[in-house]
């Protein structure tokens, strides 16, 4: 490597001397071409082929240093005559640039300090786009935010078809917008639609959308095996495509401007016309405030800079992107959003090590919504599985949920019809214990009744072998109860899914203290595999996230029974930023589950976890309101129309449960705050508790697993920035009226008596 | 062994048999002469072994799609080969214990081509026939049933061959217009009837195209090719070469005679055929100017580099030994060991030849230094090179096939040396049978012992065999 690196630098010696004739300005050029860490390049044909490289991580992010390094390189280029274009590729496999480095922005301390780093990179990228010479971008892996404007400040873009490949502004997704030139460049280059769908969603766009959107010129399909021995194989097309390229556009062989269509012509002209532009961003403007509920401003400064670089000019966008960027970057929302991103990548890792022996088959038990749903999300990724129940319509139920779940994908073309065949085919539908003498894992979701998985572990312990894991999937049963029917309850662990399995991403992994770390570490190996993002907490009624849920359901179902309607509710708590409105969630996950859970956990902590009468659960499902999946809850479900309709029946019912409201803590705003604080007094006790080993993975399950509004970032996040103080004052207002459901915790007293005591910092 | 008597040779090849052992070829005066010298092994035939011998083979001028054939069905051409055959051999029809055909594309009205065509020719309705398919090595599967029915003590003379008609493909109604149809079949009243043709919409009547994608990966076989290309850094120009090459040996081959396989075939309506009409050989220049066929704009394979649409049929007689020498038959070769292999159909797909040489030829015990003549399908230009890039590549042999070295790419001048499937045509199933013929023609040209022939297939397979020379 050293003495390639030698070559180029004395190649671009000679070609720098030829042009200069000062031998010694070249050779201290060449000592600052040795030092570079980041980004190398060569000169060849008159094409420089900049290469990207962070030696320090899996992919490239543009930070201070590989900013500085850039500048130089390019500003080299540009000084080299004999240098006619440049093509810009990264290094690495996977990833072309990732975005931008994150700890760079969260070390300033004000928003000018940000905006200022920001105008650094437009100006970066300004130039690029005004570059004298045409640069190329070959874009492989992701090319995301930073990434992407930069490459499309370059003069053309060709991206190699593969799966890896994925273009995208994911900014709004951690409270940010596109910094660096994003918001002015994407609508001149998508059209103003697009551009808003890519900023506003963040979606990730795949190589062959990308070449339709025209946000790349040219796609290159990825290569099987040749004759190169190097695992960087599937990019190597691009390189020697771009070259070609870069000179055709150096000798103008190649032109940048497309015939625009017909179609092309007309949408520009119609959002050439002012009235329609403006309409679009009023549009645009609603879309969003109905979705957000105003309570993330990211999308809103986005709208904002589009608008401004279009209406006024470059100049001016520029300076609203960057100062709005600036004023983002200090926003609670923003550093929520950032905290979960980092939460979400610390619970995708094993912290448990590498497992004694790798799980290659696994069988599930039950084939019902929760069993199918993980049988899905284990062959997706290629292990054999086993799935299992005790009658055929069962079975066939559950099989007919995996292939449905499979085919809808190759709808939405993730799969192949072919793809989906290959996964389907390791999956083994049976009613006998056949094949278990081989499994390495077995996870059971049969119907949560004590007596029944006792019947499970002891029936199921008699066929596998010595070292398969038995995994139980309950979502409140305590651990070391189910255990306690094991004659090896060092290899049994809770594994607690959500539904639907294949589309929600949590994953609590509950052990005993008998538990071998072995066994812990061989659960999260399989959920990580399956995609989740993890959390491993400790045994208990409702563990962790359970526990959290039930005396917010609670509450819920109290302020139901004071008279606040259903749609009243949801509206109450999305407008606090949950996702699902409390009455929706509970039809959601069945109000018999959650008459099940509130009694059990009832039971189990006493009146901290009342409010609600549970008379009011058990009677509606005595009358079959089940939730979303009788047909009717709190909810009449069935009928196509969009406008859900409350059910008549489960009102009689709340009124024949009628409580008076308390006028002192009945306000909308006491209602939301009510269901919220018993929500994190919850979580708080159970880090207290050692339930939960860190405020991350409380953060992480709450917004993952249940919804948690993620622009307060989790129990803990809203705790330090909402003020643990301010909390304790709202909840000893409430306990005046209600008693000791809203008790705060001592650890959340300790944080509200010491205002430095955070759980984040 | 000499195949020329000129003594000023002699001492020669003494030398050279002493130092080297192998066939040499030399150029003296525009007169090649081959000398051979000992091959690992004298003949492939095992004590105990039937041994199976190709009495002859013929086929149908190959006619680009569209031409001539045009108004033909595929079991007209599949007839037309058959009768050739019984004309060239003399064959008295009701010998013929039974008879095999391969075919790609099937008409469906004649599914099962074989009968259909065994009858028309005039063959015993005693005989059985069944049809295979096995992509761009149907024929070669067809003649190795036969071949596997002989030497199960079966049958003692089997016909094989194979029949491909791209002039008319089944085009057909959508599945929804076709669910509809079947269902107006069962309806029993007029309303049930009404109703059904009432749902009828605009969009059912799209038409279905055969696939022209490989199933289970969604992609042409040519955008594979120009992906394999690329993998092993086969050149445009190489590729333009190399199809100029295979143009320019058929126009020869065609010129001197030597595809005395094909027969004349009287096409009802129109006039004797009695040659191959996709030969054209063009300038390197003329072929610079096209265009990629699949990979726009930056791909190789053109439409002058890869084989062509083409219909045509194919029939070889395969007997046993003592059988064919009872009938008074002089055989044209044995046909020996054969494999069939299959790997990768999205990455992998047109490298049969390179998994399937090595390990046909460590099942004989053979080197590819004892092959004398090389017959390789030509899918692509650039398919034939990569494969023999991929053969003679050491890392390639030692990644992806476990094997400890490369078996080597076989010497030009051995191979394809009368054209290919890139200027002769390419009739998918037909192909095979044109293979193995010719391998025993130009053994007896050439006086060789060894040929191999080998073929890439759809669905990522492939095909090699071992012929070996009759004694003459």
């Amino acid at each position: 490597m050293a003495s390639a690196r030698l070559l180029v630098t004395r190649s671009g010696c000679t070609a720098l001397k030829a042009i200069t004739g000062h031998g010694q300005r070249s050779l201290s050029v060449s000592s600052a071409v040795l030092a570079r860490t980041h980004v190398s390049y060569e000169v060849k044909d008159n094409v420089a082929v900049v290469r990207i490289n962070d030696p320090t991580s899996k992919v490239n992010t543009l930070g201070r240093h590989m900013q500085a390094e850039l500048v130089e390189v390019i500003n080299e280029i540009w000084g080299n005559s004999a240098v006619k274009s440049a093509v810009l590729i990264s290094s690495k496999p996977g990833s072309f640039i990732a975005g931008a480095d994150l700890n760079m922005f969260q070390a300033c301390k004000t928003a000018e300090e940000v905006s200022y780093l920001l105008q650094a990179g437009q100006k970066m990228f300004e130039q690029i786009e005004k570059s004298p010479i045409p640069f190329v971008a070959a874009i492989n892996g992701s090319c995301l935010g930073g990434g992407l404007e930069f490459a499309i400040a370059c003069q053309y873009r060709i991206a190699t078809k593969s799966k890896k490949t994925i273009l995208g502004t994911p900014e709004v997704m951690l409270g940010l917008l596109p910094g660096a030139g994003g918001t002015q460049r994407l609508p001149k280059m998508v059209g103003l639609p697009a551009a808003f769908d890519m900023m506003l969603t963040g979606r990730n766009i795949k190589a062959d959308k990308a070449k339709k959107m025209g946000l790349v010129h040219q796609l290159v399909e990825p290569l099987g095996p040749g004759l190169k021995i190097s695992k960087k194989r599937t990019f190597l097309p691009a390189r020697p495509l771009a070259v070609d390229f870069a000179k055709g556009l150096a000798g103008k062989k190649v032109r940048v401007e497309k015939k625009k269509g017909l179609m092309q012509k007309v949408q520009d002209f119609v959002m050439g016309l002012p009235p329609v532009r403006k309409q679009i961003y009023k549009t645009v403007h609603n879309k969003v405030m109905k979705q957000s509920k105003g309570l993330y401003p990211a999308p809103l400064k986005i709208i904002e800079c589009v608008q401004t670089g279009i209406e006024k000019g470059n100049a001016a966008g520029y300076l609203s992107e960057s100062e709005n960027f600036g004023k983002l970057a200090m926003t609670s929302v923003s550093r929520a959003l950032i905290g979960l991103f980092y939460g979400q990548v610390a619970c995708k890792k094993n912290h448990f090590g590498q497992p004694e022996r790798e799980v290659k088959k696994l069988a599930v038990l039950g084939a019902g919504l929760m069993g199918a749903g993980i049988a899905q999300v284990t062959i997706d990724k290629g292990v054999a599985t086993i799935l299992k129940d005790t009658t055929e319509e069962g079975l066939a139920r559950g099989q007919q949920q995996v292939y449905k779940g499979l085919n809808d994908k190759t709808k939405k073309k993730s799969l192949t019809t072919f793809e989906r065949d290959r996964i389907m085919s390791l999956l083994s539908g049976q009613l006998d214990y056949r094949g278990f003498e081989n499994a390495d894992m077995v996870i059971e979701a049969v119907f949560e009744d004590l007596s029944i998985k006792h019947k499970v572990v002891k029936e199921v312990e008699a066929v596998i072998p010595p070292h398969c894991i038995f995994a139980t999937n309950t979502s409140a049963l305590p651990i070391k109860d189910i255990a306690a029917a094991s004659k090896r309850p060092e290899k049994l662990i809770g594994m607690h899914y959500f539904s639907p399995v294949d589309k929600m991403q949590l994953l609590e992994i509950i052990t005993t203290n008998k538990t071998s770390k072995d066994t812990t570490a061989s659960a999260v190996a399989v959920g990580l595999k399956q995609g989740k993002v993890i959390i491993v907490v400790g045994d208990g009624p409702g563990f962790y996230t359970t526990r959290c849920l039930a005396p917010m359901l609670a509450e819920a179902v109290r302020a139901l029974q004071e008279g606040v309607g259903p749609k009243k509710l949801d509206s109450l708590t999305t407008g606090f930023g949950f996702p699902v409105g409390a009455a929706t969630l509970a039809d959601e996950v069945g109000i018999d589950v959650a008459a099940h859970v509130a009694e059990d956990l009832g039971k189990a902590f006493g009146t901290r976890f009342g409010g609600g009468n549970v008379e009011v659960l058990k009677m509606m499902v005595q009358k079959g309101f089940k939730g979303r999946k009788s047909g009717k809850g709190c909810y009449v479900y069935g009928a196509k129309s969009k406008e859900k309709k409350v059910n008549s029946g489960a009102e009689d019912i709340l009124k024949s449960f009628k409580l008076t409201a308390p006028p002192a803590v009945s306000a909308d705003e006491d209602i939301q705050y009510r269901l919220v604080s018993r929500f994190v007094n919850e979580a708080v006790l159970c880090l207290q508790e050692g339930i939960l080993p860190d405020p991350v993975q409380g953060d992480i399950g709450a917004v993952f697993g249940l919804g948690f509004p993620p622009c307060l970032g989790g129990p803990f996040r809203f705790v330090d920035s909402y003020g643990a103080d301010k909390l304790v004052q709202k909840m000893k207002h409430f306990e005046e009226a209600y008693g000791n459901q809203f008790t705060p915790c001592q650890l959340l007293l300790d944080h509200a008596k010491d205002s430095s005591k955070r759980f984040h910092k | 062994m000499l195949t020329t008597n000129q003594s000023s040779y002699d001492l020669f090849c003494f030398i050279l048999q002493r130092s080297k052992k192998e066939k040499c070829t030399f150029h003296f005066h525009n007169t090649t002469v081959n000398i051979f010298v000992a091959k690992s092994k004298k003949t492939l035939a095992k004590p105990g072994v039937k041994n199976i011998v190709l009495v002859d083979g013929v086929r149908t001028p190959f006619l680009q799609s569209g031409t001539i054939y045009a108004d033909l069905m595929p079991h007209d051409l599949a007839r037309a080969a058959l009768q050739g055959l019984l004309n060239r051999t003399g064959l008295p029809k009701d010998a013929v214990d039974y008879i095999v055909y391969g075919t790609v594309i099937q008409e469906v009205k004649t599914s099962n081509v074989a009968r259909e065509a065994a009858l028309g020719a005039g063959f015993s309705d005693k005989t059985p026939a069944h049809t295979v398919t096995m992509a761009c090595i149907s024929s070669n599967q067809a003649m190795t049933t036969a071949v596997g029915l002989i030497a199960a003590g079966q049958c003692d003379a089997v016909v094989a061959g194979g029949v491909e008609f791209m002039s008319d493909v089944p085009i057909r109604h959508s599945r929804r217009m076709r669910k509809t149809m079947l269902s107006l079949n069962k309806a029993k009243t007029l309303g049930a009837r009404l109703s059904l043709l009432g749902s009828i919409r605009l969009a059912h009547l799209a038409p279905e195209l055969p696939a022209v994608a490989e199933f289970s990966t969604a992609e042409t076989m040519g955008h594979s090719a120009d992906r394999l290309a690329a993998a092993f850094g086969v050149s445009r120009l190489e590729q333009d070469e190399f199809a100029l090459r295979s143009h320019t040996l058929a126009k020869k081959a065609q010129d001197s005679g030597l595809l005395s396989d094909v027969i004349s075939f009287k096409v009802p309506g129109k006039d004797i055929v009695s040659k191959d009409n996709g030969i054209r050989p063009s300038t390197m220049e003329q072929m610079a100017k096209l265009k990629p066929a699949f990979i726009k704009p930056h791909g190789t394979v053109t439409a002058a580099n890869s084989s062509f649409l083409t219909d045509g049929a194919s029939a070889v007689l395969i007997m046993s030994e003592e059988k064919a020498l009872a009938m008074g038959y002089k055989p044209k070769a044995y046909l020996r060991d054969f494999v069939y292999v299959s790997q990768d159909p999205k990455d992998q797909l047109l490298l049969g030849p390179t998994y399937a040489t090595p390990k046909v030829l460590e099942k004989s015990g053979l080197t590819l230094n004892d092959i004398d003549v090389f017959e390789f399908h030509e899918a692509f230009a650039g398919q034939i090179m990569a494969n023999l890039k991929a053969m003679e590549s050491d890392w390639f042999a030692q990644t992806y096939m476990g094997r400890k070295t490369k078996v080597g790419a076989p010497p030009m001048e051995k191979f394809n040396s009368w054209g290919g499937s890139l200027s002769l045509g390419h009739p998918f199933a037909a192909t095979g049978c044109r293979l193995v013929t010719t391998v025993a023609h130009r053994l007896q040209k050439e006086g060789g012992q060894y040929g191999l022939v080998a073929a890439c297939a759809a669905g990522g397979q492939g095909h090699a065999m071992v012929i070996e020379a009759y004694p003459q």
